[in-house]
């Protein structure tokens, strides 16, 4: 039988659960890096057992840990004394020095003042599906670097951060970070990020240019409601077998783009709050699409107490409520936006994890739900693997 | 501090009858990490470190950071090598972290009798 293995950051440490095929009884490990937190956690599609994560604190700053044995144990690579030292004896990278190529430059800050570029913390690592030692990693002040050595050294895809438009993007109340990175599976050199606040971008050539991808996203807050960037788009998705067609969460709408991010239109339909961060697609309809509706902008919980996943299978637009197993009262509670994930087995399980520390599995494509554990810190991140016997 | 006897260098080099050019300008300095940067770099409370002359801050960052890589970045940043916000340096039951780096650290540091401190100053989490 398939195994599944979720791996969960949480603002207190990674946690590494396990189950079978039936996705019931679960084996926690951790935490892992207790005390820090662990923005992101994910494996290696061509070596499952590889897997990345991004630990970091307000006190110490940015460390990148990989296992090489499915996270039983961790190491930071590129950081012993061995590995600091080419052959020639010269000191080479550190795999938690993240340097913007140049002179980094200003964007702008809250008030519209240029603003230098300053690297804070990585806030999503997307491995290469081709190449176990290739990972990019998304960071904040945004910008893609991608390591080629497993992680120990890094070098910025500098053309996306001087994009035409770079030096007017602003930060959200959660900083101008990159947390999303898609690979189009039939073409790897086609990739698209998201920005907060900044939007949707895409490159045909593996990073090296980019174009924006936001034409027919509104948002109201900005003085120019349809500029080409400053949209808050907080996360997008897509389903391999139709790398043309993503969806996206944003700073109220959720949206559809079926010409691979030119153009956007709504598909929010029915949801009682467009508001949200996390939106996944089916492992195995690209029309089956999900999000988690929060309260508002301002009241980042679940709207009247109840934690609702909503499905629609007609990519947007028509949207239910899926509720089987989930708390419906005194619920208050948020998902962020990287904390969502499915798996691949024939019955597709969906996952999420919450600020208020539960994860929770759903075997059935959303049709019921069980908690995997309800007392993790704070959730920050949930991805799952799909593991052969 | 001599480990063997637990004497000065300055005391080592006065018994010895030493005398300029050849003093000894090597000196065990310890460091006092926090919790978080000991589990990183997988060393005790204190490590001990072979520091030359001139003894400052930025000479014994440059030896911890030699001796244990994976702390590059966590206690001073990585191009800058400016102090990370949220840590402070203590010697000699002062907070030093306003003072130049190459300011010489107090005597008890250099002699080994205190460890310069690194400390996480700012609570909350």
């Amino acid at each position: 039988m398939s195994r599944v293995r979720v791996l969960v950051g949480t603002k207190k440490g990674a946690f590494v659960c396990t189950a079978d095929g039936s996705r019931k009884d679960w084996k926690i490990e951790g935490p892992h890096f207790g005390g820090w937190e662990i923005y992101h956690v994910k494996g290696s599609p061509v070596d499952p057992n590889r897997l990345f994560a991004s630990q970091s604190s307000g006190w110490f700053g940015q460390i990148v840990q990989r296992s090489d044995d499915g996270g039983k144990t961790w190491t930071p690579p590129g950081s012993s004394a061995e590995e600091l030292k080419s052959p020639e004896g010269w000191p080479q990278g550190e795999s938690n020095k993240f340097v913007y190529e140049g002179e980094a430059g200003t964007h702008r800050w809250y008030d519209g003042t240029p603003h230098p570029w300053e690297f804070k913390r990585v806030w999503h690592l997307e491995p290469s599906l081709t190449d176990p030692d290739t990972v990019f990693a998304g960071v904040e002040d945004a910008a893609m670097f991608r390591s080629q050595d497993g992680g120990r050294t890094w070098s910025e895809l500098s053309g996306l951060r001087k994009h035409a438009t770079g030096q007017d993007w602003q930060p959200g109340a959660g900083g101008m970070c990159l947390h999303t990175i898609l690979i189009d599976p039939s073409a790897p050199d086609r990739m698209w990020v998201a920005i907060s606040a900044a939007g949707c971008f895409r490159t045909e050539d593996g990073g090296v240019t980019w174009k924006s991808a936001n034409k027919g996203l509104i948002s109201e807050f900005m003085p120019v409601p349809d500029a080409e960037v400053g949209h808050c788009v907080h996360r997008i998705a897509q389903h391999g077998s139709r790398p043309n067609t993503l969806y996206m969460q944003k700073h109220w709408d959720v949206m559809r783009s079926d010409d691979a991010g030119d153009t956007w239109h709504e598909v929010s339909g029915n949801l009682p709050s467009d508001f949200g961060f996390p939106i996944d697609v089916h492992a195995h309809d690209p029309e089956t699409v999900y999000v988690v509706p929060i309260k508002s902008d301002s009241e980042h919980y679940v709207p009247e107490g109840k934690l609702r996943v909503y499905r629609s299978r007609t990519g947007g637009n028509e949207w239910e409520a899926l509720t089987n197993g989930l708390p419906q009262e005194n619920c208050y509670v948020n998902i962020l936006r990287d904390a969502m994930a499915v798996d691949s087995l024939d019955d597709c399980g969906i996952y999420f994890g919450t600020t208020g520390g539960q994860v929770y599995v759903s075997p059935d494509g959303g049709d019921h739900w069980s908690a995997i554990g309800e007392h993790f810190p704070s959730v920050l991140s949930v991805e799952v693997q799909t593991l052969a016997d | 501090m001599n480990s063997i006897n637990n004497e000065s260098s300055n005391e080592t080099i006065a018994r010895l009858g030493i005398s300029s050019p050849e003093r000894i300008d090597r000196f065990m300095i310890r460091v006092a990490l926090p919790y978080h940067l000991r589990n990183l770099a997988q060393v005790g409370k204190e490590v001990e470190l072979h520091v030359e002359s001139p003894v400052c801050v930025a000479t014994v960052l440059d030896a911890l950071e030699t001796a244990h890589p994976v702390l590059r970045g966590t206690i001073r940043e990585h191009e800058s090598h400016k102090r990370r916000a949220f840590l402070r340096f203590f010697a000699a039951g002062e907070d030093i972290s306003l003072e130049p780096p190459d300011q010489a650290l107090p005597a008890s540091i250099v002699d080994g009798k205190e460890p310069l401190m690194v400390v996480g100053a700012i609570a909350g989490g």
